[in-house]
């Protein structure tokens, strides 16, 4: 297994007290694969990726405990000197917001070759080469003009495509894409995960996709991890998902979209919000919000356990829904 | 169904300021000559990707925003030169609903004076009925009394749209423009505003302008759907026609439609890649202004503007000359 997170805990210290963003998180990824990471705001997808790759800042955050494992070695453990070795090398990561996430004052180029140098013992003209090469295999046009363009003087689709030249410039094993398409018009956004997918059948990284998207999910994942505050409710293969979502959370949220509903017809609505994390109700913390409630949810949290006798499908759910 | 609202030739154009003096050295058409209608009743969808100019027409249709030609017809009256104390009363009859419900609020404000402020401005009712009149408001939008106190940071972002609607439902309007209402909302939250609006619409009879990028909302909530590129209109058709796999659509829409995301992992799809980004609107392109990403472009398209026109169906309008067949009957 090429990427193995196991158990992981992040916890962020905040006046009012300790919140675990990421509770017991476990997953895995193998080269060529990708799994998809789908849950709304707050629910700690992001925190995940970054305690990957090691971006949490701490303080307030914290990794508190878990094994990050590339390749059977245990990453959690490195020096911060090692780490850097890996970040952006073996592992890397794109990010949402494309402008925000490149330096404005340095050419797009200069961001390119940066990563490229760091990582790669080459003269500064064998890396100006690859950087024109990897922006042309991410399809940039004119890419001997574009190295020189500051970040200002692309499009949101250009610069994206940027983040994904910058990620894949050291062929990393692992590329992490949180909501790589979120800020990007549809026709843009289908280029976009059409070259994730592309670039990955050529590299053969594994990918963790990070969404709020169902229809991203059904796209690019093989896998598929859902997260409610803080914890994997349901794992399974994008089919199994898709066609028998156990959990009711999962289920609550195809149904409000609309795309999945006839129209006249209402959308489906989950009651309530996501809880506050330093208040999450007793026992399963979706029963506050959940139609199927009994009296057992409220006594103790549910494991991820294995459902439907599937050897892929498990959900944390005292009684789960596999009757569609 | 009879016609609340008529666009005409609207154009809506932004100055390109410049040089040492900061001189306008030229203009931008966001909405280049457009021109439809709306229908009593019906939720119109307007959709199209960033920089189209569906937003700015939809301001400029209550003139939030002025147009530079072309004419509004409300309910017959026609908006474009009413004096701004005449504008003001007609104000009762259309509102808006922002995308982002972070800053259409004042933040120093309490909910229960940010929603006193319509019934005061239109003297809808006697003072020391103002209070009432807000607390139906928040029960109509499903928020609780207690909301009347609090400040908008207090909110969740669905809450918060919930009081933009409340603002807008004040005056108990005909028409509302809602300008990508749930665009910044998770999907949970996005399914319960939806459905406030569809039955709102019900209740209050009401006609929608429904500005979206995105298009399985549009094609849930509206009835009919206008499609803009580049300022202007490249079609106009109705929901089940929107949906049958096998109608003949401008080859913009059916770009749209194909690059949006499967429902499920095993559909089958035709995709459509549109190459390249969209044009600047400072500088579109001769002819019609997306020949350039269409791929069944050929010169006639790049030296001809095409106008929207019937094409197939009734009900269905299309600017391209590639579909150039009318209706029947």
């Amino acid at each position: 297994m090429l990427l193995k997170v196991e158990n992981l805990v992040t916890s962020f210290s905040t006046p009012r007290g300790p919140i675990r963003a990421v509770d017991n998180v476990s997953f895995e990824v193998d080269a060529g694969q990708t799994l998809g990471l789908v849950g709304e705001s707050g629910c700690g997808k992001t925190v995940t990726a970054l305690s990957i790759i090691r971006l949490i800042q701490e303080p307030p955050g914290k990794i508190e405990s878990g094994r990050i494992l590339l390749n059977g070695e245990d990453i959690l453990g490195y020096s911060p000197a090692k780490l850097r070795s890996i970040r952006g090398g073996r592992i890397s990561m794109i990010f949402q917001e494309p402008m925000t996430s490149l330096n404005p004052v340095f050419t797009v180029g200069d961001q390119i070759m940066e990563a490229i140098l760091l990582h790669q013992r080459v003269s500064s003209l064998e890396a100006r080469k690859r950087c024109l090469e990897i922006m042309d295999l991410v399809g940039i046009p004119d890419v001997s003009e574009r190295i020189d363009y500051y970040p200002h003087q692309m499009s949101g689709g250009l610069r994206q495509r940027v983040m994904i030249a910058m990620a894949l410039s050291c062929q990393p094993e692992v590329l992490i894409a949180d909501e790589p398409t979120t800020a990007l018009d549809v026709t843009i956004q289908s280029q976009i995960l059409e070259l994730i997918k592309d670039l990955q059948k050529k590299m053969g990284m594994a990918v963790l996709i990070i969404t709020h998207d169902f229809g991203v999910i059904a796209e690019m994942a093989d896998q598929v991890a859902v997260m409610y505050a803080g914890k994997i409710v349901e794992k399974a293969n994008v089919r199994e998902i898709f066609d028998r979502p156990a959990h009711p959370y999962t289920v609550g949220l195809q149904r409000s979209i609309p795309s999945f509903v006839n129209p006249g017809e209402p959308l489906y609505t989950i009651p309530g919000i996501v809880p506050d994390l330093l208040n999450l109700p007793k026992g399963c913390r979706f029963s506050d919000r959940c139609e199927f409630k009994e009296s057992d949810c409220i006594v103790t949290d549910p494991e991820l356990l294995a459902v439907g006798g599937s050897r892929t499908h498990r959900v944390s759910c005292y009684h789960p829904r596999l009757s569609k | 169904m009879t016609d609340l609202v008529q666009i005409k030739n609207l154009v809506v154009s932004y100055p390109i300021m410049g040089g040492l003096l900061g001189r306008k050295v030229g203009e931008i058409r966001a909405v280049n000559d457009v021109s439809f209608s709306i229908r009593r009743g019906e939720v119109l969808g307007l959709v199209g990707e960033s920089g189209c100019g569906k937003s700015t027409l939809g301001k400029a249709l209550i003139r939030l925003i002025e147009p530079a030609s072309g004419e509004i017809l409300f309910d017959g009256i026609n908006l474009s030169n009413l004096e701004s104390n005449e504008l003001r009363i007609m104000r009762r009859r259309f509102q808006i609903i922002f995308q982002d419900p972070y800053s259409s609020l004042n933040p120093r404000m309490r909910i229960g004076n940010i929603l006193s402020e319509p019934f005061i401005i239109h003297k809808l009712c006697p003072s020391n009925k103002v209070k009432d009149s807000v607390m139906e408001l928040l029960k109509i939008v499903g928020l609780r009394p207690e909301s009347f106190q609090k400040y908008p940071h207090e909110f969740s972002g669905g809450q918060r749209q919930r009081i933009g609607i409340a603002r807008a439902l004040a005056v108990r309007p005909e028409f509302i423009v809602a300008d990508e209402p749930v665009s910044a909302l998770d999907v949970s939250i996005q399914s319960q505003i939806l459905n406030l609006l569809k039955q709102l619409q019900g209740e209050f009879s009401l006609t929608y302008l429904f500005v979206s990028h995105d298009l399985n909302v549009v094609r849930y909530l509206c009835d009919r759907i206008v499609v803009m590129y580049l300022g202007k209109v490249m079609e106009v058709l109705d929901r089940s026609q929107l949906r049958d796999p096998n109608f003949k659509m401008h080859p913009y829409t059916e770009a749209l439609l194909s690059s949006a995301p499967r429902k499920h992992p095993d559909e089958k799809r035709d995709r459509i890649q549109l190459k390249g980004d969209i044009p600047s609107p400072a500088n579109p392109p001769s002819g019609c202004v997306f020949n350039p990403r269409c791929r069944e472009a050929d010169r006639e398209c790049t030296e001809t503007i095409p106008p929207l026109r019937e094409f197939r169906a009734k009900d269905h309008q299309v600017a391209c000359l590639k579909r150039s067949e009318p209706a029947n009957s």
